[in-house]
């Protein structure tokens, strides 16, 4: 029975790190479902976020505050980092952009994101830079079960806990939040929802700021599991096929299909991947993406597409 | 007034379906091809600067044309079929690997059979076409999605080719030759016992390959196949209520940008950089196409090349500029400047001119028709 235990322990594993992809995800459908805007740059905005956040608590540490102030005000100067950025792509990218098609806004994302990320590494430096925020020791688990017992990494358990208070802070902000209404309204019809006086460059700021928030979630995570770095913007093309798996408009979608990501994706590495060659994490979710995409184009949870192809 | 057609009359229906109808524009095609085929050769052979340097050569213009002919690829489908695609990179990869395999001997042992399967080196010309072929043969495979979802959805499909063949080229060891490092070298460039070697060789190379292409491709963007494309491209419903098969014109879309992308992938392995690995194709080099195009104009063969050059030349200057200005920057500044630099570009361009360089230009020529008078 030595399947049993390793496959429990690949699967919570999986799951686990599922639900950090899901955090990224979460930005993505945050923004679309608000501004219809596909954000290439949650990647870059995780990257943003995770250096500001990261570089304040070093400098704060260095110059002698206690580690809790130092975490707050650190926190507190990526929220500001955050709430600027997002102010500066609702002025001078999307703003400009109203109306136009959807590939447009998308292609100018991904503008967002090159200044992103040179404008992130520039000010902060482009090292790789240790986070400890949540502790990184391992459990084990059912060792009366199993020899040797599973193995369950702490920070994963954090990530979930995390991860499930922001979906609940999520929920209330859009069902009973007077900005959470107008948010939806703007995500069923800009038109009509700028004529029952909606700002609608006001709830776009608040779009993009709730999705740095998130990024800024994720980036504490994200930054104790690897370490602030660049490569941490690869997490958004990650992100992608779990938003094509969960359904671009669902933040349920986000959360389960980063779940099935996650979990697939270990497991077909473990046990299969022995035998065509490993490295099969890299392109797993991609192409489980390609599948649900020629079955069921609007994902798991997704709204029906109604646009005929 | 250099630049007018009044009294150039057309007088029969071919004259004016011409591929350049005004007689200016055909005298500057005319003067930029003279250049390009005579001018730099016999600049390079009297070593007058800056053409006597091999870097302009092998660091500027090759990489300019091969990545102009890829931007062509792009082009037909992200500008005139409107499908956009981040798996560019994939499809020169594919247009990479399989023309080496064919290169040098496609050996596949089906040892279950008991026998195998073995076809003799081809010669380079004939590998690097049929690896253009073998490239639009994935492109149909991977653009069959398209069939049923669009847009952004299109885009993550295209993006699973990018990451799906970057590890296929890096894992599977039979397409490598089972080369330990995992990086190829490119067979010696033999064209009908002619063989390629110095700079200016490689650059005729493709210079010719790139001519022909990009002909072959204004004249199909202009034809039935191109109108059928930008047909789709501009409101698909309406385009096969007017009678136009999406299925036809959507795989044949992705087929003929896959195959040029390919063929533009075999050229920038095998005479560019002459050895290389799956890293050469990542989903970098897949953005730098879209960029290109982006910037250089959707749906303009002539864009592909303006973009190209910008995108190629952009980060030289950004090199070469500080320190000509006495403030020298260190390298990853002009990385993350360069990153910057892009960025805003392309939120500019799309901004304020969605249609890149080639509207600029096109607008420019609009004005020159009337100059002086302003009507």
């Amino acid at each position: 029975m030595i399947a049993l235990g390793q496959f429990l322990e690949v699967l919570i594993g999986g799951l686990m790190s599922g639900v950090l992809y899901s955090l990224v995800a979460l930005g993505f459908v945050l923004i679309f479902k608000a501004s219809g805007v596909f954000n290439f740059a949650q990647g870059a905005m995780v990257l943003l976020a995770g250096l500001a956040l990261v570089r304040s608590l070093d400098l704060l540490v260095a110059n002698g505050f206690p580690l809790w102030v130092a975490i707050v005000l650190g926190i507190g100067f990526a929220a500001v980092i955050m709430a600027i950025t997002a102010w500066l792509i609702e002025r001078f990218v999307i703003g400009p952009l109203v109306n136009q098609d959807g590939l447009t806004l998308f292609m100018s994302t991904i503008g967002v994101t090159f200044i992103l990320e040179g404008a992130a590494q520039m000010i902060f430096g482009s090292g790789s830079y240790p986070l400890r925020l949540f502790p990184t020791d391992a459990w084990f688990l059912f060792d009366n079960l199993f020899p040797g017992g599973i193995l369950v990494n702490k920070l994963d358990v954090w990530g979930g806990f995390i991860a499930g208070i922001l979906v609940a802070g999520l929920a209330i902000f859009f069902q009973q939040t007077k900005t959470g209404r107008a948010l939806r309204a703007v995500a069923d019809d800009h038109m009509a929802a700028q004529s029952v006086g909606i700002p609608i460059g006001w709830i776009w700021f608040v779009v993009w700021l709730v999705a740095g928030l998130v990024a800024l979630v994720a980036a504490t995570v994200w930054g104790t599991k690897l370490g602030v770095q660049f490569s941490i913007t690869f997490l958004a093309l990650k992100a992608l096929p779990v938003l094509i798996i969960g359904g671009l408009t669902s933040v349920p979608g986000a959360i389960v299909g980063g779940l099935i990501v996650g979990a697939g994706e270990k497991i077909a590495e473990v046990f299969l991947g022995s035998y065509i060659g490993g490295g099969i994490e890299y392109w797993f979710a991609y192409v489980l993406a390609l599948a649900v995409l020629l079955v069921r184009p609007q994902g798991l949870f997704g709204e029906r597409i109604i646009a005929r192809v | 007034m250099l630049y007018r057609e009044a009294g150039q009359f057309k007088t029969t229906y071919a004259e004016d379906m011409a591929i350049f109808p005004i007689h200016q524009d055909r005298i500057a095609l005319a003067i930029l091809l003279g250049i390009a085929f005579i001018g730099v050769p016999l600049l390079a052979d009297f070593d007058i600067w800056p053409f006597g340097s091999d870097y302009l050569l092998r660091a500027i213009l090759l990489p300019f044309l091969i990545l102009a002919l890829a931007a062509i690829g792009v082009n037909i489908l992200v500008g005139y079929c409107g499908q956009i695609s981040l798996g560019s990179g994939a499809f020169m990869a594919v247009g990479a690997y399989s023309a080496y395999k064919l290169g040098t001997g496609v050996h596949i042992p089906l040892a279950w059979l008991g026998f195998a399967i073995s076809i003799p080196p081809l010669p380079v010309l004939l590998s690097i076409l049929l690896g253009g072929l073998t490239a639009a043969v994935v492109g149909i495979l991977f653009g069959i999605p398209s069939l049923r979802i669009k847009g952004l959805y299109l885009a993550v499909a295209t993006l699973a080719a990018q990451f799906f063949f970057d590890w296929v080229f890096l894992r599977v060891a039979w397409f490598t030759n089972y080369a330990p490092s995992g990086s190829v070298n490119a067979p010696t460039l033999d064209f009908f016992g002619l063989n390629v070697g110095t700079p200016i060789e490689r650059y005729m190379l493709c210079l010719i390959f790139v001519t022909v292409f990009a002909f072959l491709a204004k004249n199909l963007v202009r034809g039935n196949l191109g109108r059928q494309w930008m047909a789709i491209r501009d409101m698909d419903i309406a385009a096969e209520l007017i009678g136009i098969r999406p299925l036809y014109a959507k795989l044949t879309a992705f087929a003929v940008s896959s195959f040029i992308i390919g063929v533009a992938g075999a050229l920038w392995a095998f005479v560019y950089l002459g050895s290389w690995e799956p890293l050469a194709f990542s989903i970098e080099r897949s953005l730098q196409l879209l960029f290109m195009v982006i910037i250089g104009g959707l749906g303009s063969i002539m864009g592909s090349f303006i973009g190209a050059a910008f995108i190629l030349i952009l980060p030289i200057m950004l090199n070469l500029l500080p320190t000509q200005l006495g403030v020298p920057l260190s390298t990853e500044t002009i990385t993350h400047l360069e990153f910057i630099i892009f960025g805003s570009l392309i939120c500019y361009l799309l901004i304020k001119e969605p249609h890149g360089f080639a509207r600029l230009i096109s607008i420019g020529k609009e004005k020159l028709r009337l100059w002086p008078f302003p009507y």
